[in-house]
């Protein structure tokens, strides 16, 4: 029974089925249960918030991954996917804190002040959350001292910046600048994306990686919590 | 004398009238309700005094929630002149566009980051090493301001670019926030007599880039009658939004009255409605917004209806120039703005491909000719741009004039009337009662008339594919040729009263 709801929500996650209404890739599923309303069953029959991560949400985005590099599927069938493991993530968040059972990390992002773009930093945003993270969403035209009072009040683990202009990327070196002038930026790995940027920048300004992608930071910081 | 352009004589439409109305009473429905969203406070007062609701949203950028009435919006659309004229260095090269008239110039455009070189190095055969090949490798690099320079020139002698947009954004150690516009403004205007359009990178900069055109012109009165330069701006952030520092440009520009583009960029599926009649109602909701915007600033202020709308790539939700919806919606935004009178910017020609080769010939192909045939009166039609308009290559212009060319004649009025038909009739009868039977002597009276189209520019000998390494020749060969640059007087003018011209490109100092 509890190996039928673990692989149902998998199933889900592979779907893109965030709810009951949702559409996945194909109709075997229309009108059944969806990834919260499996939730909810899961933590009523009791398993493990592990093992629902582990075996059901992470098993299911696993691979989601691999059929978005085979062209299988595209961004928006992983945003659906990860949308769905964002909400059951929600879900699990009482029930983790009270299990301390520690999430992956907080991860805060931002567009820089005078960019507007948002279009990347939001499927960051949603990826990443669909990964495990608590991410939290600055907005767009982030003055410096607000990510700088938020590294201070929140204590995210890692703090991402997006600059699409060449106007606008040199906000990111002058983030980095403020995060050291207050002694935070040890406290915070950040990472940088968007159009203008590049790996040498990064290195330029003292960021500790560039992504190209969302998935590319998702494998970034999948790789700190390897390396501890 | 204006330029000719290409005069498309029954433009390729897509939607029917009903249809046309269909979505212009769509996008009135929009503008009232949610309306839209404005970032920038004098834009909000600004239509408020002429009767839109305006609310207060909350949040951390200040904003508010604006609808606009129809009957705003329409007279608006009444006084947005219905021919606008862009002027240029060398009065030849004026353009001239009546909403009405499916008159098509073709323009190059728009600030990529990065430049691509080309060069043509040697290969080997493995198995029989005395073949030999040589192939194009390009290298990407990031733009500057010789680059700027490279292309205006080029552009110059480009025979089909009727406008020069900047192509290439300059990104040299010594290109600040300050000192970009007046550097972007003058390389381009100094290698280029074409009409000159561009975005500003800085407000501050805008009274100096006015001054500059001014002197080049011939005095404020001289620009207004022959405005050298226009203004492109994105004020519109889809879906329907005002964006603060772009709406205090626009504003700033309608002021000046100098012509401007009120362009919206949606992307069908995520900043709009991946269904067509959902992008179309939006974006025409958008840029309707800002023209009334800027017709409540000045009215009479000429304005062009900027059209860039594209479908997302569904691999990385980039946007896709070269997918057909693409060119779909790009057709049929020059319908909504022949149906209010009002000469269209569209877009064609931008390639997903990375660089020069089979998918961006036909991807640009596809896009370039199809949207030509619409009859937009101003086509960005992205000259060199790859990449979905990251990358520029001077080569891929070159390449682009040529196939411009193809489409211009492709594109001409069909001749056919009672005396062509009796001349023809004519040559019929005399030529079935010679014994060759063969009608090559009646040839020669239109060979060099530009009737007929060429051979292929670039065609190679043999077996070999030349394309490249011919188009790369000509590229030189028009850099080689001279441009007219601005005067040494007026260049001295300029350098002493606009600030921040960087010294090396005042070419009467550095003795070239
Ligand atoms: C869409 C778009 C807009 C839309 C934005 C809509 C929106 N909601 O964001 C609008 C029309 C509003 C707009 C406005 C402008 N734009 Co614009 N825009 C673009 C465009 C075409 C696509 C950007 C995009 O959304 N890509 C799709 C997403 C999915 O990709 P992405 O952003 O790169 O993000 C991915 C990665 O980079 C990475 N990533 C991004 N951020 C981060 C952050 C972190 C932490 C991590 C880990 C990863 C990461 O992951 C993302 C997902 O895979 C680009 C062209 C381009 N090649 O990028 C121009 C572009 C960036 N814009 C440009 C310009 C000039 C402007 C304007 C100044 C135009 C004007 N004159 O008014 C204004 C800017 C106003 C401002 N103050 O910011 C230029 C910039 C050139 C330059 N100077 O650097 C570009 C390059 C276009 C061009 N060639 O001219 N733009």
């Amino acid at each position: 029974m509890n190996k039928d709801i673990i692989a149902t929500i998998k199933e889900n996650v592979i779907q893109g089925r965030k709810t009951q209404e949702d559409v996945g890739i194909d109709d075997s599923l229309e009108g059944a249960p969806g990834v919260v309303e499996l939730m909810q069953q899961a933590l009523e029959s009791n398993i493990s918030p592990q093992v629902i991560i582990t075996k059901g949400l992470t098993a299911g985005m696993q691979v989601v991954g691999e059929k978005y590099s085979t062209k299988e599927y595209f961004i928006p069938d992983m945003l659906a996917s990860a949308e769905a493991v964002g909400a059951a993530m929600d879900i699990m968040k009482p029930v983790l804190e009270s299990a301390n059972v520690e999430t992956k990390g907080k991860f805060a992002i931002a567009t820089v002040k005078g960019d507007i773009h948002d279009i990347g930093k939001n499927i960051v945003a949603i990826l990443l959350k669909g990964a495990g993270y608590e991410v939290h969403d600055l907005g767009t035209d982030v003055p410096t001292e607000k990510v700088v009072e938020f590294v201070r009040e929140e204590k995210p683990g890692y703090l991402g910046l997006s600059a699409l202009l060449t106007t606008t990327m040199t906000e990111m070196g002058v983030v980095i600048k403020a995060l050291e002038e207050n002694k935070l930026r040890s406290s915070v790995k950040v990472l940088i994306g968007g159009a203008a940027v590049s790996d040498e920048f990064a290195q330029e300004i003292g960021a500790d990686a560039y992504c190209a992608d969302a998935f590319d930071a998702v494998r970034v910081l999948d790789g700190c919590q390897q390396t501890g | 004398m204006p330029r000719k352009g290409i005069l498309v004589d029954r433009p390729y439409e897509r939607l029917t009238r009903e249809q046309v109305e269909l979505i212009h009473q769509a996008s009135m429905q929009i503008l009232t309700d949610p309306g839209l969203i404005s970032f920038n406070r004098e834009a909000v007062d600004i239509l408020h005094s002429h009767g839109a609701a305006v609310e207060s949203i909350a949040g951390d950028h200040q904003s508010w929630q604006v609808k606009i009435p129809e009957q705003v919006v329409l007279s608006a659309i009444d006084s947005a002149p219905k021919t606008v004229k862009l002027g240029a260095r060398n009065p030849d090269n004026t353009l001239i566009m009546h909403g009405d008239e499916p008159r098509v110039y073709l323009v190059t455009g728009s600030e990529t980051n990065i430049w691509l070189d080309v060069d043509f190095p040697t290969y080997v055969n493995k198995a029989d090493p005395t073949r030999e090949i040589r192939m194009p490798e390009f290298k990407p690099r990031r733009g500057t301001v010789d680059d700027l320079c490279q292309s205006a020139h080029v552009c110059e002698h480009l025979e089909m670019v009727d406008g020069y947009i900047r192509t290439v954004n300059i990104q040299d150690r010594d290109i600040t926030e300050e000192n970009k516009d007046v550097n972007k403004f003058f390389a381009s205007l100094n290698n280029n007599t074409k009409h000159f359009m561009s975005g500003l990178t800085s407000l501050k900069q805008l009274d100096n880039v006015v001054r500059m055109a001014e002197l080049i012109a011939g005095g404020k009165k001289a620009l207004e009658d022959n405005p050298i330069i226009s203004f492109i701006t994105c004020l519109v952030k889809s879906p329907l939004q005002f964006v603060d520092d772009t709406t205090d440009t626009f504003i700033e520009v309608c002021r000046r009255g100098l012509p401007i583009v009120v362009s919206s960029s949606p992307q069908a599926g995520t900043t709009a409605p991946i269904r067509e009649a959902g992008i179309m109602a939006q974006i025409n909701a958008e840029v309707l917004a800002g023209i009334t915007l800027g017709q409540l600033v000045k009215p009479g202020t000429p304005v062009l209806y900027g059209s860039v709308p594209v479908r997302a790539r569904m691999d990385t939700l980039g946007d896709s120039y070269g997918s057909v919806e693409t060119s779909q919606y790009n057709i049929d935004c020059v319908q909504m703005a022949r149906f209010y009178g009002l000469p269209n910017y569209s877009t064609s020609g931008v390639c997903d491909s990375k660089i020069p080769g089979q998918q961006s010939s036909i991807e640009r192909l596809f896009s370039d000719i199809v949207v030509a045939m619409s009859g937009p009166q101003y086509l960005h039609c992205a000259f060199g741009l790859l990449d979905c308009n990251s990358v520029f290559c001077l080569l891929q212009a070159v390449l682009d004039d040529a196939h411009f060319k193809m489409i211009e004649l492709f594109l001409r009025q069909p001749r056919i009337d009672q005396t062509e038909l009796e001349a023809v009739l004519k040559q019929i009868r005399e030529v079935v009662a010679t014994p060759q039977k063969l009608y090559i002597g009646y040839i020669r009276p239109v060979l060099r008339s530009g009737e007929i189209s060429g051979l292929y520019p670039f065609e190679g000998g043999g077996e070999a594919d030349d394309v490249f390494e011919l188009a790369y020749e000509r590229m030189k060969e028009l850099l080689a040729r001279p441009v007219e640059h601005i005067d040494p007087e007026t260049t001295a003018r300029i350098f002493e009263e606009i600030p921040g011209v960087l010294p090396r490109l005042n070419i009467y100092e550095r003795g070239d």
